[in-house]
């Protein structure tokens, strides 16, 4: 009976090779390419959202709707479009891409829940809900408490948290994260790539605080400090904003070691090549855009744009790392795959080595 | 357990939102100053005037230009290059100062608050007047005068905050501030260059300075006063003063540009 003897290396071999062309088809076939294509228009909203965030506190419009979730006691929908001048143009517009985003999020968990196989992509599309009601929470109250600092940060935080979320569903579900055959495994890369993201995602706060705490102009020059390699004179707002600027300098670093990393070791992975050349022009277009802020008196465009490109940054950076931890991931699935009990092989005893 | 939890955070949260959503005032008990038992009313016969000028020194800086195109009900409503308010300068005379008696009454004095309210209306999109004084716990009757939607937005430090809308002309609000406060910036989120500021004090000793920026404090009983002047950009200036019986002082704040 070959249920009762030990399994040969080949035959282990055999059985793990049936074991990956079977997770193969199976994520061919529950692989569902609107899905994928709709957590992408989604996560493109969420850019948009950002940009549209981004616009308000810019101009300074975050109170120019005193009242939430009403906009001056209408429904937000039925606001008519004839009021919407000045500073209400950019809050409501934001409330309105916001609720938008949201509903798209109350989708994508569901068919998520509906078509993914793998159950942390599916809690991860719940996670995604979460984080978008708990964000438009945040929003509401920063209004009505007259944008305190912690919460409009938190606001500004977790927007990019959420982003980072829908970009992940999006990388995951995508086809060629499902029919990656070999992922590259390289414990270094992995290392750079996530300490990167890291970084990028703190720099982000700081700038969150900078822009929440009005410090976006407290060194005027650039890019020197009052004309000095360091600031001469410091204060919270100063100390603040000059934390943001050699966070630059850092992030520029890791940058340039991550993406030489991948461009030294890994120039024949096109799937790496592209996230680390792409984050190498999103960083050096941050600096710039930073640079403008401050020569123009923090333009509402000029800043939009730094905090978008500055999403970008991040989302580039987590793609990479992303596909850095795929082989991980991956080995770590097949490793429970071998470890379950197989029919016919005496169950776990087949995994061993 | 941690239902009932939930539970109470949740209705917490729903409270205080609701709170601040539906509070656009202001301020309920008044918190004037207690007058000492002893305290009088001021013997308008041996009071003393104070008179003065704010006089700006050097070149006057050049007040933006607003673009009023992003509503134009604003735009509409003003003909002509409309600017700024931040520093008017009338033949070496700065207007829009708060002149103040800043300390030397302490509570000797028994002053009836008025009960007529001051109005800040809002016309052309901006604010009128751009700065002006009332009393602690007087009213604030802020107007509405423009057929486009406002945000009134108080920011002081010491009394508490406020933000509500005026969505139509005619409609009008009233505030009260409990405590003193100068200045206290207001500020129209919707049209961004809108902006005022008020000076709370709980005395009727204070002005604004006008034309030539020129100022008058009358009816000040005889004593030594600190006379401060605060504005919105240049920051503020104080002076001592002693005023004798029936005494008409003259006294000069000088401005410059700021660094």
């Amino acid at each position: 009976m070959i249920d009762e003897r030990e399994a040969t290396s080949e035959e282990r071999k055999a059985v793990r090779a049936g074991l990956d062309s079977r997770a193969s088809n199976l994520a061919r076939r529950t692989s569902n390419p609107w899905h994928h294509r709709y957590i992408k228009l989604v996560t493109v909203c969420t850019v948009i959202l950002i940009a549209a965030g981004g616009m308000v506190t810019s101009t300074d419009s975050g109170l120019s709707v005193p009242d939430w979730p009403t906009t001056y006691g209408w429904n937000m929908f039925t606001f008519p479009l004839s009021k919407m001048v000045g500073g209400i143009r950019y809050e409501h517009s934001h409330r309105l891409i916001a609720s938008t985003v949201g509903f798209l999020t109350i989708i994508v968990a569901i068919w998520t829940w509906w078509v993914e196989p793998r159950r942390w992509v599916r809690r991860l599309g719940f996670a995604a809900l979460g984080a978008v009601i708990l964000q438009g929470l945040l929003g509401g109250l920063t209004v009505l408490f007259f944008l305190p600092a912690p919460i409009s940060i938190g606001h500004a935080g977790l927007a990019q948290l959420f982003f980072c979320i829908t970009l992940t569903l999006a990388v995951v579900t995508s086809p060629g994260w499902k029919n990656a055959t070999a992922p590259v495994d390289d414990p270094m890369l992995r290392r750079v790539a996530a300490l990167t993201t890291i970084l990028v995602y703190t720099q982000i706060l700081i700038g969150a605080t900078m822009r929440h705490t009005n410090a976006g102009l407290a060194i005027p020059d650039f890019p020197y400090a009052f004309g000095h390699v360091l600031p001469p004179l410091w204060n919270a707002k100063v100390a603040i904003h000059f934390a943001h600027r050699v966070g630059a300098l850092v992030i520029a670093g890791a940058v340039l070691a991550t993406a030489g990393h991948v461009l030294r070791h890994h120039r024949a992975r096109r799937e790496l090549v592209r996230p680390a050349v792409l984050l190498l022009f999103f960083v050096a277009m941050q600096v710039t855009l930073g640079a403008f802020v401050i020569w123009s008196g923090k333009d509402p465009v000029i800043n939009t744009a730094h905090v978008v490109n500055g999403a970008l940054v991040l989302g580039t950076s987590l793609v990479l790392t992303l596909r850095s931890f795929q082989a991980a991931m991956l080995g770590s699935r097949v490793r429970g795959i071998a470890s379950a009990p197989v029919p016919g092989f005496g169950g776990a005893e087949a995994a061993r080595p | 357990m941690f239902r009932n939890c939930h539970a109470i955070v949740f209705a917490g949260l729903l409270a205080a939102i609701s709170a601040c959503g539906s509070d656009t005032s202001k301020s309920s008990k008044p918190e004037s100053p207690a007058a000492a038992p002893d305290a009088k009313k001021v013997d308008a016969s041996t009071a003393a005037t104070i008179t003065g000028r704010v006089v700006f020194e050097g070149t006057p800086p050049h007040n933006p230009v607003i673009n009023m195109g992003s509503d134009p009900a604003c735009s509409s409503g003003n003909k002509g290059e409309v600017t700024t308010e931040s520093v008017v300068v009338d033949n070496g005379g700065l207007q829009n100062v708060f002149v103040y008696v800043k300390d030397g009454l302490g509570n000797k004095y028994l002053f009836e608050t008025p009960t007529t309210p001051v109005q800040l209306n809002q016309s052309g999109c901006h604010y009128l007047p751009h700065v002006l004084g009332l009393r602690t716990t007087q009213p604030l009757e802020i107007v509405n005068s423009d057929n486009t939607m406002h945000n009134v937005h108080g920011m002081p430090q010491t009394n508490r905050e406020f933000n509500f809308g005026q969505v139509v002309a005619g409609l009008k609000n009233t505030v009260t501030f409990n405590a003193p406060e100068v200045l206290i910036p207001f500020k129209c989120d919707v049209h961004s260059w809108m902006n005022a500021y008020v000076g709370v004090v709980d005395h009727p000793y204070f002005a604004v300075s006008g034309n030539g920026g020129k100022f008058e404090l009358r009816t000040i009983p005889p004593g030594t006063y600190t006379i401060e002047a605060v504005h919105e950009k240049l920051g503020r200036q104080s002076q001592s003063v002693t005023l004798g019986e029936k005494e008409n002082k003259d006294i000069t704040f000088t401005f410059k540009p700021a660094a």
